[in-house]
């Protein structure tokens, strides 16, 4: 397994490259460091020479991919590419536009997005097991249809439309907890409550309906008819047998997203302002800086390959037929 | 269950010390405190006063840091008062022999002038590590090894203070630091057009920071993020020093009324030496953010103790701040207002100010009801819930606000939002044509004025919130006419006291005598297609774009919107590839230069403000004329023939000038509302007692809810669990049936 996990961990490389070309490619398609230098200095009184000396100070005024005047290797390295590119391979992530520390941002912020985002994670979780687990349990009876329906409506209704809705009933018509803000240590309790019930209860509809659909799988299989044949109760072969082979399909959405907590959720920490990384992300979009994104989406790549590189270890865990070599 | 619910919340609540208000999103110690509640909503980028350029970052630091002056709180039309100088200084004029001139000399004579900048003495800084003394008297933090800083991670983790007079080297330093660069100041090239040797003391440094940078990078590695310190006390720049420990003298190319406003601005505001030297060391900001721009050192009312620009902004009230009162003079009617209840009386009124960030409307509106920001302004969304139009058609606050003692406050921002034509193009501008080509081109923008009904788009689009342009310069500003005398004869008509938009066929008959009768070329017979260049495109903005195709539309001229990006419209504006679009300027300086240099001939270029492209040689030569004058007769007749000949070409389409509202609390003590200048959060005064009062009034828990949420969920499962326990017990086979 060490091999295996040491080999995925050098497939690392080239696809972090890949994706640092693709950001790049992305990103100056769109925007010139022209642009951003224009976007950070405003519309007012802005000269060449301000956007040039912008440039210069910020690294931007170097060739994008390929430096024709230089000698030897300097012709790669002496680029935009390399130089905003190289140093995240050590998670060196230098300074934003505006010369503010990346890492003291992500630092400084990752605590906020993983406060919201594991307890959704984790009650989220248990909530929607339960949930499938019960639809599942009293599949095609009254039970079952009107979940199935409740799923699908709730499916069909946008965050944002939890998001207000919460904070209008939960704060503002019943005051019980505050609409927006955040606190770190015990007071985060009461800003923390509402999104983490609002995140929960969103996505109810198709957690449950995903889960359902497993277990339903699950259920339709021999070694359920043996367990019942044995004369098993029914809630021994839910929770004993059901619950634990459904676990590797489980397993394959959640673990993945376990390593991405960290990157925040983007709408929900907007509206109930919460200092997180959705947030930073956003705002980095909307300035145009380019030093904030390549760095998330680094971050992010980096994560969600994790992420699935716990998942293929965890599979090992739960499946003892599974062998990583 | 219930007794079990209850100790939850009850648990729940003394963990997170709610008290009797639960929804309080602030510490509870922080209660019955004289604090300022209010709100940001973009992430600051400088709080370094040689950069720092934008409304959002001078609601911060004009609280910390003074410039020699201050605009008078009360006082309308807007004037010049001393913050830290002693007085505001009338420059003396040199010819280029370097002798001096009287007050009322021809500006074409004059060469240099030169501002003599009296500072108060006994100004002492806020307390701060940079001016900490260690045993020996000496500076405790200004050379510390790497390791040390690396230590630290806010400024408090420099366990001493200090602090010092405030001198006039240090406003000299400040004017220094607009050529840094490492910095990138935004008036760095408009200066150079008029401080003596500020070009020259830029190259200077800029050379000398290229050989520091190569040094360092030889030494650490060329992805070294550390910036060498440069010393700017060693630089002389010619046309700044100082006189002596109180007085800087700044030498002006030419005549430049204009520059004392900006001696108003944070560009112009003191930065001592050891600040600049504390936040260079190594180390200082990798990783930490300890900087300048972060971390402002000032000498104002109030200095910053909590520094998170995704989340929280704390100032606490200077301790060494030097004591200024509040006036005890103002305009006409302001003390019948209240507005002089406090004169005389020390300043700030508040201890600390937090400014929280609420990137969405709709949480800041609702804290803002429920009593957690003191002030608001009124979104969209909201406008009808807040204000309805009083008896006399004035703004007033609905009865639910009215209720609650919450007040409303407007005033015409020094703004003005246009349609601009680009003077470039054939049609619209007449491009290079002969007299005839200019003609019609003059005639089209004219029917294209009259035709864009801006008080229907204030109406439908603004809720009311603004006032149609007459020309160039926006209320409150030298120069602009109020009623009959300033209505722009060119698109309305003087009927029963009022300005009246002229009629649509006054527009037809404009384009008829244009070339384009029926919106058709009269030579070729082709429809009139006009393009608008616009960064309007979400779904959002349908409506506005609707409305806009069918203003021209009322004269059968065809409009092609072309939507793009906020990039390349800017460039193709910087390059004249457009042919409208929609641009705004807010004043820097109430002074008409400000806004009529935007029209200005020479500045009509890819760097340049005049973005219209326009040019008139006679309007030209009275800009010049205006803009050396000092306010009084003669320059409002110079004004009038501007305005004139601005209207009669109609380079814009002069749009509106945008009204600010702004809701306050009851506990919020009236203030004026100053729409040039930020630092005006030492005038604010409130009563914390009332506010807690009114926060408990407003947010009473409710707490009954919650317990039927969990009887109905408790209830919706019963069915299920009863059927769950029948399913147990029922046998595999019901009994007697076949085997």
């Amino acid at each position: 397994m060490i091999a295996y996990i040491v080999r995925r961990i050098l497939y690392v490389v080239p696809i972090l490259i890949l994706v640092n070309l693709l950001t790049f490619w992305l990103f100056f398609a769109v925007n010139t460091p022209d642009d951003m230098a224009r976007l950070q200095l405003g519309v007012r009184r802005v000269t060449q020479e301000a956007v040039d000396k912008w440039k210069a100070e910020h690294g931007y005024d170097k060739p994008m991919l390929y430096n024709g005047a230089a000698q030897g290797f300097g012709r790669v390295t002496d680029t935009i590419f390399y130089e905003k590119s190289v140093r995240l391979f050590v998670f060196d992530f230098g300074n934003a536009d505006d010369g503010r520390s990346i890492r003291n941002a992500i630092l400084t912020r990752m605590w906020p997005s993983l406060a919201v985002q594991l307890p959704v994670f984790l009650v989220g979780l248990a909530v929607y097991i339960s949930f499938a687990l019960l639809m599942a349990f009293f599949r095609a009876t009254y039970v079952d249809f009107w979940g199935v329906i409740l799923c699908v409506a709730m499916m069909s209704i946008s965050t944002l439309f939890y998001i207000i809705g919460g904070q209008y009933v939960f704060s503002k018509v019943w005051n019980l907890v505050p609409i927006s803000g955040y606190s770190p240590g015990l007071d985060a309790f009461k800003f923390l409550a509402l999104p983490v019930a609002i995140g929960t209860f969103a996505g109810i509809g198709s957690g449950a309906r995903w889960y359902r659909t497993i277990f339903l799988e699950e259920m339709g299989k021999d070694y359920v008819r043996t367990a019942r044949a044995k004369g098993l109760s029914e809630a021994t072969v839910m929770f004993r047998h059901v619950l634990h082979n459904g676990m590797i399909p489980i397993l394959t959405g959640a673990v993945v997203v376990i390593p991405t907590l960290f990157m925040g959720a983007l709408i929900m920490e907007s509206f109930f302002g919460i200092p997180g990384l959705g947030s930073y992300t956003i705002d980095a979009i909307q300035a145009q800086d380019f030093s904030i994104v390549r760095s998330m989406v680094f971050l992010g790549s980096v994560l969600y390959i994790l992420g699935l590189l716990l998942t293929d270890i965890s599979y090992t865990l739960v499946d003892p037929r599974v062998r990583l070599e | 269950m219930r007794g079990a619910l209850h100790t939850a919340i009850l648990l729940a609540c003394g963990l997170a010390g709610c008290g009797r208000v639960w929804n309080d999103p602030y510490p509870a110690e922080d209660r019955g405190k004289n604090i300022l509640y209010s709100f940001f909503i973009e992430r600051p980028r400088h709080f370094d006063p040689a950069q720092s350029y934008t409304s959002d970052e001078f609601d911060v630091i004009q609280q910390i840091y003074e410039p020699p002056f201050q605009y008078h709180y009360l006082k309308r039309p807007y004037q010049l008062i001393p913050a830290t100088a002693t007085e505001v200084p009338h420059p003396k004029y040199y010819d280029e022999r370097g002798r001096e001139l009287p007050a009322d000399a021809d500006a074409g004579r004059i060469a240099y002038s030169e501002y003599d900048i009296p500072i108060r003495p006994g100004i002492l800084y806020q307390p701060h590590p940079a001016f900490a003394k260690d045993e020996k008297g000496e500076p405790a933090y200004l050379s510390l090894p790497e390791g040390e800083i690396r230590t630290k991670y806010k400024l408090s983790d420099f366990p001493k203070t200090g602090t010092r007079e405030l001198v006039a080297d240090d406003y000299v330093y400040e004017i220094k630091r607009l050529a840094h660069p490492q910095l990138v100041s935004p008036i760095y090239s408009h200066m150079t057009d008029y401080i003596v040797g500020l070009k020259e003391v830029g190259d200077r440094l800029k050379r000398d920071n290229d050989t520091l940078v190569a040094e360092q990078q030889k030494r650490y590695g060329a992805s070294d993020p550390g910036r060498p310190w440069i010393d700017l006390r060693s630089y002389e720049l010619s046309g700044v020093k100082a006189v002596d420990r109180y007085t800087y003298r700044v030498r002006i190319k030419g005549k430049y009324p204009q520059f004392v406003y900006w001696l108003a601005m944070p560009f112009f505001a003191p930065v001592p030496w050891e600040a600049d030297r504390f936040y260079s060391q190594r180390g200082m900001n990798d990783g930490r953010n300890l900087t300048l721009d972060s971390y402002p050192v000032g000498t104002g009312a109030y200095m910053i103790s909590q520094y998170d620009p995704n989340f929280r902004m704390t100032l606490d009230a200077n301790p060494n701040f030097h004591g200024e009162t509040y006036p005890a003079e103002g305009a006409p009617g302001d003390a019948a207002a209240g507005l002089l209840a406090d004169a005389g009386k020390r300043m700030p009124f508040t201890d600390r100010i937090v400014f929280t960030r609420e990137k969405e409307s709709i949480p800041l509106w609702n804290k803002f009801l429920q009593g957690y920001y003191d002030n608001a302004g009124i979104a969209s969304d909201n406008f009808d819930q807040a204000v309805r139009a009083g008896v006399g058609g004035e703004a007033v606050v609905t009865p639910e606000m009215a209720e609650r003692g919450i007040s409303l406050v407007t005033a015409v921002e020094p703004t003005t939002f246009y349609l601009a034509f680009n003077f470039k193009d054939a049609v619209v501008g007449g491009g290079k044509g002969d007299e005839h080509a200019r003609a019609r081109a003059r005639k089209l923008r004219q029917a294209v004025s009259i035709a864009i009904d801006w008080e229907e788009f204030i109406s439908i689009f603004a809720n009311g919130r603004g006032v149609p342009g007459m020309g160039p310069l926006p209320p409150g500003i030298f120069g602009y006419r109020e009623e009959a005398g300033g209505y722009n004869p060119v698109v309305y008509d003087w009927i029963g006291g009022r300005s009246v938009r002229k009629p649509i066929q006054a527009a037809r008959k404009l384009l008829v005598e244009a070339g384009y009768p029926d919106g058709r070329d009269a030579r070729t017979g082709q429809p009139l297609v006009l393009y608008l260049d616009t960064t309007a495109r979400g779904a959002e903005d349908a409506a506005q774009l609707a409305w806009y195709r069918r203003q021209f539309a009322k004269i059968d001229v065809q409009l092609e919107i072309r939507s793009t990006d906020w990039n390349r419209f800017q460039e193709k504006i910087r390059l004249g590839n457009t042919q409208m679009f929609f641009l705004g300027w807010h004043a820097d300086y109430p002074d008409p230069e400000n806004f009529m240099f935007l029209l200005y001939g020479p500045n009509a270029t890819q760097d340049g403000e005049n973005k219209a492209r326009y040019e008139n040689p006679e309007f030209d030569r009275l800009y010049v004329q205006m803009k050396n004058m000092d306010s009084g007769p003669r320059r409002q007749a110079i004004i009038d023939q501007m305005v004139k000949i601005a209207r009669e070409d109609a380079p814009w389409a002069w749009g509106l000038h945008p009204k600010v509202y702004s809701l306050r609390n009851v506990w919020v003590r009236p203030g004026k509302p100053n729409v040039i200048t930020r630092n005006t959060l030492k005038y604010i005064r409130i009563n914390p007692e009332l506010r807690d009062r009114k926060r408990e009034e407003w947010n009473r828990p409710v707490v009954w809810p919650l317990g039927m949420i969990l009887a109905v969920l408790l209830l919706a499962s019963a069915p299920a669990y009863l059927s769950y326990r029948r399913r147990e017990r029922m046998a595999a086979k019901p009994a007697g049936a076949p085997a």
